[in-house]
């Protein structure tokens, strides 16, 4: 997992940055908290630009969607939702887990647009 | 049980290790301990406030609030510790000549006494509203109470130890080195929450992430062991952190050191 990724990264950083709002569009995603379960388990969104994720909890104790490699950590209110940004970063699994939980883990996939 | 200990011990860990850095390096400023046992106790009721408003879903804690709250928190901590530091790299010769016993009197005036409590809250209340959130949810998962009890007084009982002994340690360093030392300790703790701040504001979707993950150093050290941890707290170690994260780390040591040895330059 110590794969080094400067260079990708800064250019896919500042193109995000130069076309600003375009593509920042925002991809919406949802991961839902269902009976101790992240589902799907597997979140799939295009690489290299920004994206936002929900994290809808359905359950009644409260969790903590964290991730080491995607650099996030948000509470989740039981019955509630929460929103972040992630990226843009390069194609990839990124793993998350549940930090209340351990047991509750997750990817989110990032995946280079096709032909690219 | 054991997960309930070895959490909780991470979350006390991280104030009980603040805590500790800022008693000690406040030694010698008269009145330290209520200004920090104040702290404690605002810290623990902020703490409470924050679990209670989870449990409504508030408003505050959905959407990107909770990345809003975290970033306030963080920079309010890292302006403390920065004027903390300065204030002390004026009065330090003085601490210094009071604690070798030469007796001078430390001057008073503007000691940065509220910056202790506001410090000490800050840490308590970020660490302690997750505790109790954490608890909730074993609670609510089936454990029962008294493995629950057991494993949290673990926790925290080995988290408040690690602080203490890490304070019985700083007090340890001679008193000629003792101030230098906490300063730098101040400077890096001060420049790793400022990052963490930024990762918030990069959460909400305020700040750019300049290259988000732009290296992880996971497989050499795991930023959620032991060792990982406390290098978190202490010179704030991210296993896979952003450009935004690495430009407020170093702009905060920048920032600070210049406070720090301006009274310095200009005596030159």
């Amino acid at each position: 997992m110590n794969r080094i990724f400067w260079l990708p990264a800064l250019m896919l950083a500042f193109s995000g940055l130069a076309s600003g709002v375009a593509l920042g569009a925002d991809t919406p995603a949802v991961i839902t908290i269902h009976n101790g379960k992240f589902e799907p388990s597997e979140l799939r969104l295009p690489a290299g630009v920004r994206s936002r994720i929900t994290v809808r909890n359905q359950d009644a104790f409260p969790a903590e969607f964290e991730s080491i490699p995607l650099s996030r950590e948000v509470v989740v209110p039981p019955r509630g939702e929460v929103s972040f940004f992630v990226g843009p970063a390069a194609a990839g699994r990124y793993e998350y887990f549940n930090d209340f939980n351990h047991d509750m883990k997750g990817t989110v996939v990032l995946e280079a647009a096709g032909g690219q | 049980m054991l997960a309930t200990a070895v959490i909780l011990f991470r979350e006390v860990l991280e104030a009980a290790l603040i805590v500790a850095i800022v008693l000690g390096a406040s030694r010698g400023v008269a009145g330290r301990g209520r200004w920090v046992l104040a702290g404690i106790g605002v810290g623990l009721s902020g703490a409470a406030l924050v679990a209670g408003l989870a449990s409504t879903a508030a408003a505050l804690l959905t959407g990107e609030g909770q990345a809003l709250l975290n970033a306030a928190i963080l920079l309010t901590a890292v302006g403390m510790l920065t004027w903390h530091n300065v204030w002390m790299s004026s009065h330090a010769r003085e601490l210094k000549a009071e604690l070798s016993a030469v007796g001078a009197e430390v001057q008073s005036g503007s000691k940065p006494l509220t910056a202790l409590a506001v410090i000490t809250a800050m840490a308590v209340m970020r660490e302690g509203s997750e505790a109790v959130l954490f608890l909730w949810a074993i609670a609510a998962g089936g454990e029962g109470r008294t493995s629950m009890g057991v494993g949290a007084l673990v926790g925290v009982g080995s988290g408040v130890l690690a602080g203490g002994l890490l304070y019985r340690g700083l007090l340890r360093i001679p008193v000629r080195h003792f101030f230098t030392v906490t300063s730098w300790l101040i400077l890096f703790l001060a420049a790793g929450l400022s990052a963490q701040a930024a990762g918030f504001l990069n959460q909400a979707g305020l700040l750019p992430a300049l290259g988000q993950g732009l290296w992880n150093t996971s497989a050499w050290l795991d930023q959620n062991s032991l060792a990982g941890q406390l290098l978190h707290v202490l010179v704030g170690y991210v296993a896979s952190p952003s450009g935004i994260q690495i430009l407020f780390y170093l702009a905060t040591l920048c920032v600070i050191l210049f406070l720090m040895y301006r009274p310095r330059w200009r005596s030159l």
